[in-house]
């Protein structure tokens, strides 16, 4: 007697037709039970062939809902799904691909309070988030609650995958100890990114999910495979565990804005709120864009416009622009990460007196009610 | 000597292309990583990164030899 049904042992003839894989390993997959942090581009082509391959539980994570600029990469939502719960369609969606497996819809933030709970209801971690904050918690709650992590990110047209915590192999803290400063750590909302690269790295991420389950071939504990697509050379890095970085006793929150704060030379962060009541003061004040054009194109701030890249490969000038360095100046962008980089650009090479960043970009900005220009 | 230099993510970006043949003396990582960074205008200091040679991650006292392969990797995080 099979442990499979009729249904499943049609559903899986490719799969149970292979050598390596067969009957025992198609068994493995449906008592397997994965979560996939993020539903985005990673996690989208990654869930799908989760999915098909007979995952037997699928665990959807995501507190985001589908945003129309998704729709470019993040293939398991459509047009009419704009503005929905990214974990409820997601999973509505699978469960249409594969009615035989469960899919769990977990429309909530990861964070340090639920995470090892939560990852001790899963036998492997697939990490498709898209910041650095997410990914050091993903990997110490992984090294915690002792599960497989299947790592994967990208970048503009580059992405990388390894497997950590693997059967004592390294962790995501042997290559990285340490989370990058936060004027280094651009994430993807902002940086462009080639939709069908987070299809690829997503896929391989499944790729290695199925093997670890499996115990098929071998998976890439302690090899990072780096890949960009622009010339399809791939870089295949072995390392090795550190045992002092990949030390975890507790997990820990990391507060990128407050880190920037503490730092007496760096920018400071203003809310919206006070930067409205300093508009309505009357205060003398000068904002500066600094997103792409296009972002402009949508909606703005009244504002003077320079790009970060200008300031990051130096070659902007905010004095040319109409800037000051006397007047005090309310740097923004879509969410308040590029805005700090370049106020702190603005005061350390061109020496502003006194700059702040706008906490939460213009999407704070917007959801706050305040105006916004469209042009 | 002749080595292989690779270039990831927003090092690529800064460098304007993803690999180059560089003909320099026997130094390490370190060295060769500052003298780059203050040529090209790299935002990014070496405690942001990581280095591999011959496809093994190593750390930045490492001599480069001739005909070795190097890349450098700042950690990404988008998905």
């Amino acid at each position: 007697m099979s442990e499979l049904s009729h249904d499943e042992l049609e559903r899986y003839q490719r799969h149970l037709s292979l050598p390596q894989f067969g009957e025992a390993a198609q068994v493995k997959l449906k008592e397997a039970r994965v979560l996939v942090i993020g539903a985005g581009g990673l996690g989208c082509p990654a869930l799908q062939y989760l999915a098909a391959a007979g995952v037997g539980t699928l665990g959807v994570m995501d507190f985001d809902t589908v945003d129309r600029s998704n729709l470019q990469r993040q293939i398991l939502f459509n047009e009419a799904d704009v503005g929905k719960i990214k974990a409820e369609v997601a999973a509505a969606r699978l469960r249409k691909m594969n009615p035989s497996i469960e899919v769990l819809s977990i429309a909530e933030r990861l964070n340090v309070e639920n995470a090892i709970e939560l990852f001790g209801n899963f036998d492997v971690i697939v990490d498709g988030s898209d910041n650095f904050i997410t990914r050091y918690l993903v990997n110490d709650a992984c090294v915690l609650a002792e599960k497989p992590l299947i790592y994967g990110a990208i970048y503009t047209f580059q992405g990388q995958v390894s497997v950590f915590n693997f059967k004592g192999g390294p962790t995501y803290r042997c290559l990285f100890a340490e989370p990058p400063d936060p004027k280094d750590a651009l994430s993807c909302s902002e940086i462009g990114v080639v939709g069908v690269l987070p299809g690829l790295i997503g896929t391989l991420q499944a790729t290695e999910t199925i093997k670890v389950i499996t115990g098929v071939g071998e998976p890439l504990s302690g090899s990072l495979l780096m890949w960009d697509v622009l010339t399809m050379k791939q870089q295949m890095i072995r390392f090795s565990r550190n045992p002092v970085a990949s030390a975890v006793t507790e997990l820990k929150e990391i507060d990128y804005a407050c880190e920037v704060e503490n730092e007496t030379s760096g920018p400071l962060e203003i809310e919206v709120a006070e930067f409205c009541d300093w508009i309505a003061d009357g205060r003398p004040l000068q904002v500066l864009d600094v997103r792409e054009d296009w972002e402009r194109a949508m909606a703005r701030i009244d504002s003077v416009h320079i790009p970060l890249g200008e300031f990051v490969n130096g070659t902007a000038d905010p004095f040319s622009a109409g800037l000051k360095t006397d007047v005090p100046t309310v740097v923004y962008c879509a969410s308040g990460v590029r805005s700090l980089r370049a106020a702190d650009i603005l005061m350390n090479n061109h020496e502003f007196h006194s700059v702040w960043s706008l906490s939460g970009g213009i999407n704070a900005w917007a959801q706050s009610g305040e105006l916004v220009i469209f042009s | 000597m002749t080595i292989q230099l690779y270039y990831f993510a927003i090092l690529q970006d800064q460098r304007g292309l993803s690999e180059e043949q560089l003909e320099l003396e026997s130094q390490t990582a370190g060295d060769l990583y500052d003298k780059l960074k203050s040529l090209h205008g790299f935002t990014l200091s070496q405690d942001a990164l990581r280095l591999s040679v011959n496809q093994q991650f190593v750390g930045w006292d490492t001599v480069i030899h001739d005909g070795d392969e190097v890349v450098f990797i700042p950690p990404v995080s988008g998905g």
